[in-house]
């Protein structure tokens, strides 16, 4: 047997196509012809079906001939190619705007909006982001900010327009997930489509004429398609058998994950509670409202949900590149805390960097940023002791030059015994460098020389004002300046250990030997997090599923030919044409054909017709 | 501190300056040698994709060839074995691939195997480099974009090496390719070079191993597809021109005639981008968990975040769009060159052009 050629298929032969499709009509009748068949089975016929067919939609053209074997080998919803509108009625329109809206053509606009309209969020400046960013741009834009600010591009992720094409996107989702999933489940429920009447219309096919009998081939077939796990049952005169239902599970796995994603995330939104904290070194922090220095929460947030939490830092050590040219460039920050939570009250200690947050009872605790808190003390005119801390100054530049302001707000009195406020502006360098245009500038961010600078001031801080405060600046408008000998504000620089002595027996400040670190803190609380990322997880591994996994079909149909021999005829069909489809086939087939081994050929061979078939092709 | 020892290794990143610069001479040869495949291929004249159109090609009302054809499927050709019959789909044109760049000739074959070897060589030589960058910074050498670049650069050549070497008709690609290698390492080494050095301390996390490692990964497979994509759309443009009995420009013959046929580059892009897609998607996941641990957000719209989801998103449509019928072919395909587009911007221009709390060292 195998007299069929070895075709190249390059080119068409229209002999051999009619005489084909010639020998297919007749199908399993004569052995010669269904020998031959295969070959050339497949051309002249196809030219003629399906006239305006797409590519890859196969499955969908060649539904109609071969019925239901080949429907369903996706849940795709089907696209509705007529675009006109519904007659009148109004569930009829809504019907039909439902129907748009789930369609694929729909979705795919959809998608492409979400991501043009995430661009300008990338390009504009956002509040949610840098508030300051915005307000320069609104500043340097004078025409152009009011038309942003009513077009919602200040804050385009939480604008009307935005969240309107996600949420359309996510009911054209679901709307699409519900009945995929029903018909999915139907087709779990039910058997693998019965083959086809001809099977040689499938993108991939082969028959051979055996000396077994047919329902002894079909047993075997069945139990081969059955070891390869495939759903197999015998219909009528032909087995079918389906596998891959995995490609269809993952996808729907994979859209109801992106659900999941989304809800966990708009959670997150909601309930969600963040705040901020600066701590120096030897002090510590506990979890309440009052001890924040900003808190921001979701609008579902309840105070109640903080977790009772303290903790203390121990010592803040940051490294810096000490040569080349990214000297300065910070290496290494760690944060040495000791923390206890109320539910065993036992304390613990542990390291917290920059990439490595310390989890305690689902809240996360990171380490934002650091600087320098020089340790003061201030006296009044008797000598007496009223301020003596350590100052968290605010970092200026890489370098950590930084700035502050000392407050003493209560104790002190002048040298008349009369109640008054001290405020010094501080301004501190760890490493200095000299001095540019009058003000001494770092040169480097460790603690190797370190400098500070101090301006003094008198009267009132403007604390009772009732207005917030900014603890790092001073607000020198009711304050009086101390005057050096020449009637400028006195002002000077001390190293660690000496002494500024303000006149008139008002007092002085000394700049300990100590400066400590401090490290500011976000303590954030996101439930929904470990929802998001087991629907991340899910859509990785449902997409993995969806792009990887072929869902094919598989029949074997063994009848009795006309002179008594069995011709046996399997054929595959896959979603989309792939060249693992005829490899599998060709490897169930070379496990049929030994257990149902080619018959001997009748006599009478067609030899000629294969020369001819040869010839053609040439 | 641990500092000292990690403290870069000056004479090893010379070592690995010194060999990057090789690569790109050797990758400069390999690129002469593809020119001289592809110039002696345009001596010989193959007009298999006409003969393929007119050699009973029959014209269906709605303009589209469909020619069946049968063809020989995987069955290894054991006799005994039966033989399994294809048949395409309905509405494909049945055009056999182009020979490949040297069109038949055997001289232009042999040039084009230098240029396999030499290119074989120059990644050989551009790996050794990017180790020896990472030896000397003693860390994964994606701290920069002069590091990512010459890293990426390596693994698109290591995907096509790969692809050869599985014997995937893929050599077409490999003028496109080295071209654009050769573009990239002339930008790393001039504009982007930053010297080596260590890592600022939001970048010390295993997360950099994992996440950059995959971003550069999909970025080089996605550019792939991208070239597939792109010599796609001409090529259809040649077929369908050929189909409705014009005449291409001839150089566009010369050139087009001996690239693969357009449902094979058709479905090269789409294979290399769907199998890389779900990557891609972990990439982000990876990312956001990274961001999570480093800035106390998983999701914050950072730009390069944006873009990252922008890059998803469009990839995502594409893939749709390939399901959805009536966008098919020409308008999946603009899909997908706006995709990788995205990809690049989110490289380049978010990089460059906008800040955000994506930092990379110098650059
Ligand atoms: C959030 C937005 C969405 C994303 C990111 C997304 C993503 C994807 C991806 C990556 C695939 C795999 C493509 C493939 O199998 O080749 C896919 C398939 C699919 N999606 Fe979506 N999708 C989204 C929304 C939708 C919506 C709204 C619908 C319903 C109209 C939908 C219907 C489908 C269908 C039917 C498939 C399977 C196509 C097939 O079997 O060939 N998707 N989607």
């Amino acid at each position: 047997m195998s007299k069929a050629s070895t075709n190249s298929g390059t080119t068409t032969d229209k002999a051999g196509a009619t005489e084909a499709s010639a020998a297919r009509d007749g199908e399993a009748a004569a052995p010669d012809d269904a020998a031959v068949a295969p070959d050339d089975a497949t051309r002249g016929v196809a030219a003629t079906d399906s006239a305006a067919a797409a590519p890859d939609s196969q499955v969908r053209d060649d539904a109609g001939e071969l019925g239901a074997a080949g429907s369903q080998l996706s849940t795709a919803p089907r696209e509705e190619t007529a675009l006109g509108g519904p007659t009148l009625s109004l569930v009829g329109w809504l019907r039909w705007f439902w129907r748009q809206l789930t369609s694929m053509r729909v979705a795919l606009i959809l998608l492409f909006l979400l991501s043009l309209g995430s661009i300008p969020g990338s390009l504009i400046p956002q509040t949610s982001i840098d508030e300051l960013k915005v307000q320069d741009f609104k500043d340097r834009h004078e025409t152009l900010a009011p038309i942003y600010d009513k077009l919602q591009l200040f804050h385009v992720y939480s604008s009307v327009w935005f969240s309107a094409i996600y949420i359309l996107l996510f009911i054209s989702l679901i709307g699409c997930i519900v009945p995929r999933t029903w018909q999915f489940a139907g087709q779990l429920r039910s058997r693998p489509p019965a083959a086809p009447r001809r099977l040689t219309r499938l993108p991939a096919y082969t028959t051979w004429r055996t000396s077994a009998a047919p329902e002894a081939a079909r047993e075997a077939a069945v139990a081969i398609l059955k070891r390869h796990r495939f759903r197999t049952h015998i219909s009528g005169d032909a087995v079918a058998a389906e596998k891959g239902y995995l490609r269809e599970a993952g996808n729907l796995i994979f859209h109801i994950a992106l659900i999941v994603l989304l809800v966990a995330f708009a959670t997150g939104q909601l309930f969600k509670s963040e705040g901020g904290k600066l701590v120096v070194e030897g002090d510590g922090f506990s979890n309440t409202l009052t001890q924040y220095d900003d808190f921001k929460s979701g609008s579902l947030f309840n105070t109640d949900d903080l977790a009772p939490f303290s903790f203390r830092l121990d010592s803040f050590t940051a490294t810096y590149e000490r040569s080349g040219p990214q000297l300065g460039t910070p290496r290494t920050f760690e944060a040495k805390v000791r923390y206890t939570t109320s539910a065993d009250g036992a304390e613990r200690t542990s390291v917290i960097e920059v990439n490595k947050p310390l989890e305690v009872q689902g809240s996360k605790v990171y380490l934002i940023s650091h600087g320098y808190a020089p340790v003061v003390t201030v006296r009044d005119g008797r000598g007496q002791v009223v301020y003596k801390g350590a100052v968290p100054l605010l970092p200026i530049d890489n370098n950590i030059s930084s700035t502050g302001a000392i407050k003493v707000m209560d104790g002190y009195r002048d040298k008349n015994g009369k109640k008054d406020q001290l405020g010094f502006a501080a301004f501190f360098v760890p490493t200095y460098g000299g001095k540019n245009s009058g003000q001494m500038f770092s040169q480097f961010p460790a603690l190797d020389f370190p400098v500070l600078n101090i301006g003094a001031y008198h009267g009132s801080l403007g604390v009772d004002s009732g207005l917030p405060q900014n603890v790092y600046q001073l607000d020198t408008r009711k304050l009086k300046p101390f005057k050096d000998a020449k009637g400028d504000l006195l002002k000077t620089t001390l190293l660690p250990g000496e002494k500024l002595t303000l006149p008139d027996g008002a007092g002085s400040i000394t700049f300990e030997k100590d400066v400590k670190e401090w490290a500011s803190f976000q303590i954030s609380h996101q439930p929904g997090d470990a929802w998001a990322l087991t629907g991340a997880v899910a859509a990785i591994a449902g997409l993995a599923g969806s792009l990887f996994i072929q869902r094919r079909r598989i029949w074997v149909r063994a009848v009795r030919g006309a002179d008594g021999v069995t011709v046996v005829e399997m054929a595959g069909l896959g979603r989309s044409e792939s060249a693992k489809l005829p490899e599998e086939l060709a490897e169930l087939a070379g496990t049929l054909h030994s257990e149902a081994p080619t018959a001997p050929d009748p006599a009478g061979s067609s030899a000629e017709q294969t020369v001819e078939a040869e010839g053609a092709e040439k | 501190m641990s500092l000292a020892a990690a403290a870069t290794n000056e004479s090893l990143a010379q070592t690995s300056n010194v060999l990057i610069y090789s690569a790109m001479a050797v990758y400069t040869l390999a690129f002469f040698a593809h020119i001289a495949e592809w110039l002696f291929g345009s001596r010989s004249r193959v007009a298999r994709t006409a003969a393929a159109l007119t050699g009973g090609a029959q014209e269906s009302a709605a303009g589209q060839i469909e020619i069946q054809v049968a063809q020989q499927g995987g069955a290894t050709a054991v006799l005994e074995r039966p033989k399994i019959i294809t048949r395409s789909a309905a509405g494909t044109r049945n055009i056999p691939d182009g020979p490949g760049a040297h069109g038949g000739d055997a001289q232009g074959d042999l040039y084009g195997r230098i240029a396999v070897s030499l290119t074989v060589l120059a990644w050989l030589v551009e790996a050794a480099g990017v180790v020896a960058r990472a030896l000397s910074v003693q860390r994964a050498p994606w701290g920069n974009m002069y590091e990512f670049n010459i890293t990426f650069s390596t693994v698109a050549v290591t995907v096509y090496l790969v692809l050869l070497a599985l014997k995937k008709n893929v050599r077409w690609i490999g003028l496109p390719l080295i071209t654009t290698v050769l573009l990239d390492l002339g930008l790393a080494v001039t504009v982007l070079y930053t010297d080596s050095d260590q890592l600022v301390p939001a970048l010390h996390s295993y997360w950099l191993w994992i996440h950059v490692s995959t971003a550069i990964f999909c970025g080089a497979v996605f550019y792939v597809g991208a070239v597939a994509t792109l010599l796609y759309l001409f090529r259809e443009r040649y077929e369908t021109k050929l189909a409705t009995g014009l005449t291409p420009g001839s150089f566009a013959t010369s050139v087009l005639e001996r690239l693969p046929a357009s449902t094979t580059l058709d479905k090269f892009a789409y294979r290399v981008n769907a199998a890389v897609f779900p990557l891609w998607t972990f990439t982000i996941i990876a990312g956001a968990i990274w961001a999570g641990d480093a800035w106390g957000r998983y999701w914050g719209w950072d730009p390069k975040e944006v873009w990252s989801f922008i890059t998803w998103v469009a990839y995502a449509g594409y893939l749709h769009a390939r399901a959805t019928a009536g966008w098919k072919g020409r308008k999946a395909a603009y899909l997908a060159l706006i995709a990788f587009g995205c990809w690049l911007f989110n490289y380049y221009g978010v990089n460059i052009f906008v800040t955000g709390k994506h930092s990379y060292a110098g650059v």
